[in-house]
């Protein structure tokens, strides 16, 4: 059974289509990672799968309920952890896990609050306010608060938006505990490591809508082959390099200050430069090539 | 959550309800101190200024009552609008846009009318029983305690559920917190100032008369008068009004709050 359903599902905001037909289907037990750049449709998707939005056109079925009649069902054996920190921050550690556990109806609070207190490792921060915590354990927190009822789906909105590398690498560990477990993840991002390191499969989302999807290295074997060159130098330089590299039908992008030429190893005649730094070929190059969007 | 408590998922269930007010009360217990100590001090300056202010210079008593027993009664009503209407309208206003309190409850499985339900509970809880505080100061001022005076905080409650429905109705609303400004003055303000609390509103133009009937405040201070001095047959449609106002406010903020807050 498929964890999570959509089928041609549109959202719009008035004039603005923020998801355009999307199909979607997760299977249980796998962590699926949602790429798309700012404004793909990524946070309206998480919306809609938890009911606080509706969608205009399609179907959505999550954990086999029908959304948007059954929501409330489905809501309560998935879990949420949002995008911007929404923590009571005046109320203890222990308070906003507990208020939490009531409203998931667990019924040993206590038993619960603690479960969660050990995975977000704050136990010794229990009577603490949330606002005498740093970030990295205020988002550990709400990591926690989404799994304090041990949902069967968990929906992460850029679970690292904002984080410095150490606290984001320390939310991948525990990202990664969960997905070894068998919990069903779906994750938005625009973080192209995030999505290398956490996801079993990749869905490149653009203006509302799956362009591609696959492991990440089925992406990068099918978009990007197996190496990229990037050539520095003055944009008279570049010009000229991307000019050669395109004539010979190969995939140019900007990356920084420099070009990069996707699929190198097709190249021949000089379309590579000898100064050219030759790489394996990534999913940010994938990402931009499908998206046009600079990668994070 | 296993699939058979999901199975008994329905409307207006008790458990979210419990659950988003054990929220409030996990809140309250963090700023309890200066919101007791504000609704205590209010009404003994307020008792101070027009009660032993005034009367002493222009009114001795009001309808056989000294004038300082009847501001404070009135005052029942000044409480509650303040305890409830305007929690609900800035509480709520700042949790939905700045502290994105509502998405966070709306993940769990709860739905809106749950949601808007204990918020007016729990407002009408806390303004229920900070509305009490005027007619204790004012028992401390004079006022004979009367057996009826135990159905006040039952008054406060029905009268906060109103006027917390009101103000969460004002909070989906608006488009900025300032515009809260009219609403108080626009409504708040006259509703205040035509409930009776410092005058008699026999004493106003009939047409404020009549009008003053439909406000919500004036049938709450007519109901705590006549639990200090006396009930009247037409006090049963008073609180019939007041439960009223509060079924009433309930749906309208239902409806408000939902198109808010789902897109």
């Amino acid at each position: 059974m498929a964890a999570i359903e959509l089928r041609g599902v549109v959202k719009r905001f008035g004039p603005i289509t923020a998801v355009d037909g999307l199909d979607l289907e997760v299977p249980e037990g796998i962590c699926l990672g949602l790429l798309g750049p700012n404004g793909a449709g990524k946070s309206t998707t998480m919306r809609l799968l938890t009911g606080q939005a509706i969608a205009d056109e399609g179907e959505l079925r999550v954990l086999d309920y029908e959304l948007p009649a059954e929501a409330k069902a489905a809501r309560a054996e998935m879990g949420v952890v949002p995008q911007l920190d929404n923590l009571d921050v005046d109320v203890t550690v222990e308070d906003n896990l507990a208020v939490f556990a009531r409203l998931y109806r667990v019924p040993d609070v206590g038993a619960a609050v603690d479960k969660a207190l050990d995975l977000a490792r704050l136990r010794e921060r229990r009577g603490d306010a949330v606002d005498e915590l740093s970030g990295g354990m205020r988002r550990r927190l709400l990591l926690a608060r989404g799994l304090v009822h041990e949902p069967r789906l968990i929906l992460l909105d850029e679970p690292t938006v904002g984080l410095d590398p150490q606290i984001r690498t320390e939310l991948w560990t525990l990202i990664d505990n969960l997905r070894s477990r068998g919990t069903t993840i779906l994750m938005s991002t625009h973080y192209i490591e995030e999505a290398e390191r956490l996801a079993d499969e990749v869905a490149v989302v653009n203006k509302g809508k799956v362009i591609a999807r696959a492991t990440p290295a089925e992406l990068i074997a099918a978009h990007a082959g197996t190496h990229t060159a990037e050539v520095y130098g003055p944009p008279e330089r570049l010009t000229e390099v991307r000019a050669i590299a395109e004539q010979q039908g190969l995939a140019v992008r900007p990356a920084g200050p420099a070009i990069a030429i996707v699929g190198s190893e097709r190249a021949n005649g000089g379309a590579v430069p000898e100064d050219a730094v030759v790489r394996a070929a990534s999913l940010e190059d994938v990402f931009v090539l499908l998206t046009g969007a600079e990668a994070e | 959550m296993s699939s058979g408590t999901t199975a008994k998922l329905r409307r207006l269930e008790p458990a979210a309800i419990a659950g988003i007010m054990s929220r409030e009360v996990a809140n309250f217990r963090t700023y309890w101190k200066g919101t007791t100590f504000s609704s205590i001090l209010e009404p003994i300056v307020y008792l101070l200024a027009f009660g032993l202010g005034l009367s002493a210079t222009l009114v001795d008593e009001v309808n056989g009552v000294p004038y300082i027993q009847f501001v404070g009664t009135g005052m029942v009503a000044t409480a509650v609008i303040f305890s409830s209407a305007l929690p609900a309208m800035f509480g709520t206003f700042v949790k939905h846009r700045f502290q994105n309190t509502y998405d966070a409850i709306l993940a769990a499985p709860v739905d809106v009318e749950e949601l808007v339900t204990a918020e007016m509970l729990w407002i009408a809880l806390r303004s229920g029983t900070y509305g009490c505080v005027p007619l204790l100061v004012t028992i401390g001022f004079g006022l004979d305690p009367a057996w009826g005076m135990l159905l006040v905080p039952f008054f406060c409650f029905a009268t906060a559920l109103g006027f917390a429905g009101f103000g969460i109705a004002m909070a989906a609303t608006v488009a900025k917190i300032d515009q809260f400004n009219y609403v108080t003055a626009l409504c708040i303000t006259p509703l205040f100032l035509v409930a009776g609390t410092f005058f008699p509103i026999e004493g106003l133009p009939e047409g404020f008369q009549i009008v003053a009937q439909l406000n919500p405040l004036h049938q709450l201070v007519e109901l705590v008068r006549g639990g200090a001095f006396g009930f009247e047959p037409v006090d049963i449609a008073r609180f019939a009004f007041l439960v009223g106002f509060a079924l009433l406010t309930w749906r309208i903020a239902i409806n408000r709050m939902q198109n808010r807050l789902i897109d």
